[in-house]
């Protein structure tokens, strides 16, 4: 298991690689769009990218290729080192479930499993991830229909609009295996990272609780 | 069994838990997509120079950049005063002014084009207060005044008068999803646009009047937005027309997605108000008469300022009977954002303006506010007549007082405050038990029309399509509940449909509460006209199966658990869908538009009198704070809430709705507080900021309950609004916060109240102006 925490340079193996990009510029933007065949060149082709780069301040042109396995499936990309991991889920390997909110780490609604671990996605690099285990909300069931979280939620009403659901969901299943007191007040702590603009606060509590209550018994 | 009163999860559960419920932003990228963003003004109040687009439209990417010049239709719009201009002209009016759209393959490119654009603005001096407007008299339409009564000579006459001010922010909207639309071109200039908006046909009108195409020629689709609450109605057209311009003029589909900074920066959210009071009372609390002069921050441009206004000045009486009463009304426009539509439509401000009045009486007399509140409460058969002329009928308010302070154990929790203060060095608590009433339909008459359509498929399947809008209220779950039961099958072979323009059209907002009521009623109207056609068909049927037993008699016949019977021999069943076989073959229609329109409502927009409520949805709450006195954080330990919302179509769905709401509530009136920078650019514009309520901030103990009352027959399934009622309980909140206060200050508070109010407000020191 890899920290996430560790700076990008401990994750490289190839120099070669690695951006040659202010800190400014690095966290500055974010994803190229490479749905569009248009901008593919500039950002498939090395050589391209090479001349590019003279623009001051122009598009960044150094992609580096990453392997991200997602809910168990490994996916071969070719990433700006700058994109981050929300990004790269949701328009590289097209699973939208997870979402941006504030795009700030702030709201939560961008929360996936990185090795077990609860990690916000807007504030986290997809390079950094190079082989770790990223569990997103399309992949928590597994084979099963649903996870008991997902099960909680809904017979809960523990959601309205639905949009901070997945990272409500993907930060309650992390705290099932954090050391999280029994009661209300602890799961409120440890579920304080998630917002919710309908205020469903109440039931997410509840269904947090049936899930644990349920697998201490 | 009949699906209304049951528990049915949201028709979208499995989808939200499972990350399959699709957003605009969801949506997959077409090939040749365009990302679509626009260059806003950074200046409040300016005369443009000139704009220069050159060195941007070099920039390797950036496909398309337009001004206000190249709209081929109309630049000047707005809901209902005409005067926005989608992009600047030669003027901008306040900071987040679209003024250049940029087109590009990339974000990458968008944002070195929106670098490069160069905008000359020549300054000038901004109004950024209520004050200020009012002293330059800068208003938004009309003032309008609400009068009843010999309000001068029951001053005259008054054995006790008091006078003030109250103030209360804004609050941002901070729906998750911000705003987002996706624009695809079709043939011949038609356009079809997915938006998160509550009023696609808002949208598309908004679309077709900016490009100068007919309104046929716009296709608005909305099918559900990661929240709303009032901001993604008129605050909506901007993006989507923007998207749908680039689309027009480039043939490419076309996407802009706010990020979180820039929507909370350029968009409205709830007006902010100053309302100077005067209230006259008999030395028992009995108000005798009341004035309010309220005015609103409107913001650069009208939006639903006026509309607003209107709800603020019906809702200043409340849940009290005030024989003479003058209430005036007055938007005053400054340099901000233009404030729209926010869940409560100014009925927040005016029902928080006589909650504070009404703890002020208190406060003056010595007496306990709730005393004075079920004093002056609306009666049941006298002193039931609102300031602009509607029958408070079917008052349940007397009823909810008495019983939510039963419930809360009001009393003795009030005399438990009092002593916790005598001995408490460090903190002080407060209580408070406020009411509701909020008037049900859209106060402008002809707003009040729905139509859905239904279609029974072969296999007994449903579908249904109204012009509501759904952003998590459960609106679709419930209108699939209400068909269900028309056409007696299970919910779960009803689908609610994609909201579009396509299949209904001239809908009012997904707004005002009011969309189960009204499209709800459509959907039965027209699931009823079905129904009608197959009861011919099954009488029929029936008899000629009974072999001579039976006549035909359509009065006889019954729909329910998905199977169609003549009650005199219920024996004999057909399926539903067999029904449905049996009307094909005999080429009867099994698809059905209808139709509703919210009758009894009649309302003078000019001189403010009449009947424009349905009904009233009502309900108290009680809350107890706990204060820290020396930093001013503030706790919630308990609230009780008591609606009365009719009889409930979906008990957990409206639930969540009081929950939310009143958490919402709660937010506006405690935690959230938009502070600007002297050049009018908003601060707070992200979450580590502006503080929306999160889970740690919900009342400690928090019952939510409604009486049982059956009686709301003019509305459907007997059922009642519940959408933005709660909201306005969470005043009893901040009465509470204001109770605890005045055990050691005067006891005048503001909203927000925040910590640091607090703070300053257990100082003694008066905060510094805001807003």
């Amino acid at each position: 298991m890899k920290d996430p925490e560790k700076p990008l340079e401990a994750h490289e193996s190839d120099n070669e690689k690695r951006a040659e990009v202010s800190r400014r510029d690095f966290l500055g933007t974010s994803v190229v769009l490479t749905a569009g065949a248009c901008v593919a060149p500039i950002l498939f082709n090395k050589s391209a990218l090479a001349s590019e780069g003279a623009v001051p301040g122009g598009p960044i042109s150094s992609a580096v290729d990453v392997t991200l396995r997602v809910n168990g499936t490994a996916h071969a990309l070719k990433l700006e080192p700058r994109v981050t991991l929300l990004d790269a889920l949701r328009e590289e390997m097209q699973l939208a479930g997870t979402k941006k909110g504030c795009d700030h780490g702030q709201c939560g609604a961008c929360t996936v499993l990185v090795d077990g671990r609860r990690t916000l996605s807007c504030l986290t690099l997809a390079v950094m991830h190079d082989g770790d285990e990223i569990t997103t909300i399309e992949g928590l069931a597994g084979s099963d229909e649903l996870h008991p979280m997902q099960a909680a939620f809904i017979e809960r009403d523990a959601f309205q609009c639905g949009y901070c659901t997945p990272g409500q969901i993907m930060s309650a299943v992390a705290l099932l295996r954090e050391p999280c007191g029994a009661s209300d007040d602890d799961v409120r702590e440890c579920m304080s990272g998630n917002i919710c603009r309908c205020g469903a606060y109440p039931n997410i509590v509840a269904a947090v609780q049936d899930v644990r209550r349920s697998k201490t018994t | 069994m009949p699906s209304v009163g049951r528990n049915i999860p949201h028709d979208s559960a499995r989808g939200h838990v499972t990350g399959q419920s699709k957003y605009v932003d969801d949506l997959p990228f077409a090939r040749n997509e365009l990302i679509v963003d626009f260059y806003w003004s950074r200046v409040a109040h300016g005369r443009i120079r000139s704009v220069d687009t050159s060195a941007a439209a070099a920039i390797p990417g950036v496909a398309a950049l337009f001004t206000y010049k190249d709209l081929p239709g109309q630049n000047l719009f707005g809901p209902i005063i005409q005067d926005e201009l989608l992009l600047a002209e030669r003027e901008v009016l306040f900071i987040g002014h679209p003024i250049v759209v940029i087109a590009a393959d990339s974000r990458e490119a968008i944002r070195l084009a929106r670098n490069a654009i160069v905008v000359d603005i020549e300054e000038l001096e901004p109004i950024f207060t209520i004050d200020a407007a009012k002293k330059a008299q800068w208003h938004l339409g009309e003032s309008r005044t609400i009068r009843r009564g010999e309000v001068a000579a029951a001053f005259q006459e008054a054995e006790e008068i008091l006078e003030g001010q109250w103030r209360c922010g804004g609050q941002d909207h901070f729906y998750l999803e911000s705003q987002a639309a996706v624009a695809y071109p079709g043939e011949h200039d038609a356009l079809i646009v997915h938006s998160s908006t509550q009023n696609p046909s808002e949208v598309q009108e908004v679309i077709a009047h900016v490009l100068g195409l007919p309104i046929n020629k716009v296709t608005v689709v909305t099918k559900r937005m990661g929240g709303a609450f009032g901001g993604k109605e008129c605050q909506a057209t901007h993006p989507a027309a923007i998207a749908a311009l680039v689309a027009l003029k480039t043939g490419r589909p076309a996407r802009i997605v706010y990020n979180k900074d820039d929507d909370m920066q350029i968009t409205g959210g709830r007006h902010p108000f100053q309302n100077d009071y005067r209230v006259a009372f008999t030395r028992d609390g009995l108000i005798t008469a009341a004035a309010i002069d309220f005015f609103s921050d409107g913001g650069a441009y009208a939006d639903l300022s006026t509309s607003v206004m209107g709800r603020a000045m019906t809702h200043a009486d409340n849940a009290y009977f005030i024989p003479n009463m003058e209430i005036t009304g007055t938007v005053c426009r400054t340099n901000f954002p233009p404030n729209t539509a926010f869940r409560g439509f100014g009925g927040p401000q005016g029902v928080a303006t006589i909650e504070n009045i009404i703890e002020e009486i208190a406060l003056r007399l010595g007496r306990d506010p709730l005393e004075i509140r079920m004093k002056n409460c609306y009666g049941v058969d006298d002193r039931n007549v609102t300031p602009y002329g509607q029958p408070v009928t079917n008052n349940t308010l007397p009823r909810l007082f008495t019983e939510c302070a039963e419930r809360s154990e009001y009393y003795a929790r009030r005399a438990e405050v009092a002593r916790f203060n005598r001995e408490s060095k460090t903190h002080l608590k407060g209580i408070a038990l406020t009411a509701v009433k909020f008037g049900i339909s859209f106060n402008t008459k002809f707003l009040n029309q729905a139509n859905a359509l239904v279609n029974v498929y072969l296999d007994g399947s449903v579908q249904v399509s109204t012009g509501a809008t759904e952003m998590g209220q459960g609106v679709n779950t419930k209108i699939g509940q209400l068909v269900a039961d028309e056409l007696g099958v299970d919910a779960s072979t009803v689908l609610v449909m994609i909201t579009s323009t396509e299949k209904n059209n001239n809908t009012s907002a997904t707004a005002a509460s009011s969309a189960a009521d009204l499209n709800g009623g459509a959907a039965v109207d027209a699931a009823r006209r079905i129904r009608t056609r197959m009861t011919e068909v099954a009488a029929g049927h029936l008899a000629a199966a009974s072999e001579g037993e039976l006549t035909a008699s359509t009065a006889d016949i019954v729909f329910a658990e998905g199977q169609v019977y003549d009650r005199r021999s219920a024996g004999r069943k057909l399926k539903f869908r067999e029904l449905v076989k049996i009307c094909h073959l005999q080429r009867v229609s099994l698809g059905e538009r209808g139709f509703f329109a919210t009758r009894g409502l009649e309302w003078d927009p000019v001189a403010y009198v009449g009947t424009p409520f349905r009904y009233f949805t009502k309900g108290c709450a009680a809350s107890e704070v706990l204060i820290d006195r020396f930093t001013g954080m503030m706790r919630v330990l308990r609230s009780d809430i008591l609606m009365d919302i009719g009889r409930s179509i979906n008990p957990g769905i409206d639930r969540g709705q009081i929950t939310g709401g009143f958490i919402q509530g709660m937010g506006w009136l405690t935690n959230e507080e938009l502070r600007y920078a002297e050049s009018g650019m908003l601060l707070t514009h992200s979450p580590t900021t502006y503080k929306i309520p999160n889970i740690q901030d919900v009342p400690e103990v928090f019952n939510v309950d409604w009486i049982d009352n059956a009686t709301n027959v003019v509305n459907v399934a007997a059922s009642k609004a519940v959408g933005e009622p709660p909201l306005l309980l969470a005043i009893s909140v901040w009465c509470a916060i204001k109770n605890a206060l005045s055990f050691v200050s005067d006891g005048k508070l503001d909203a927000p109240a925040t910590g640091e109010e607090i703070l300053m407000r257990l100082a003694n020191q008066k905060p510094e102006t805001r807003n």
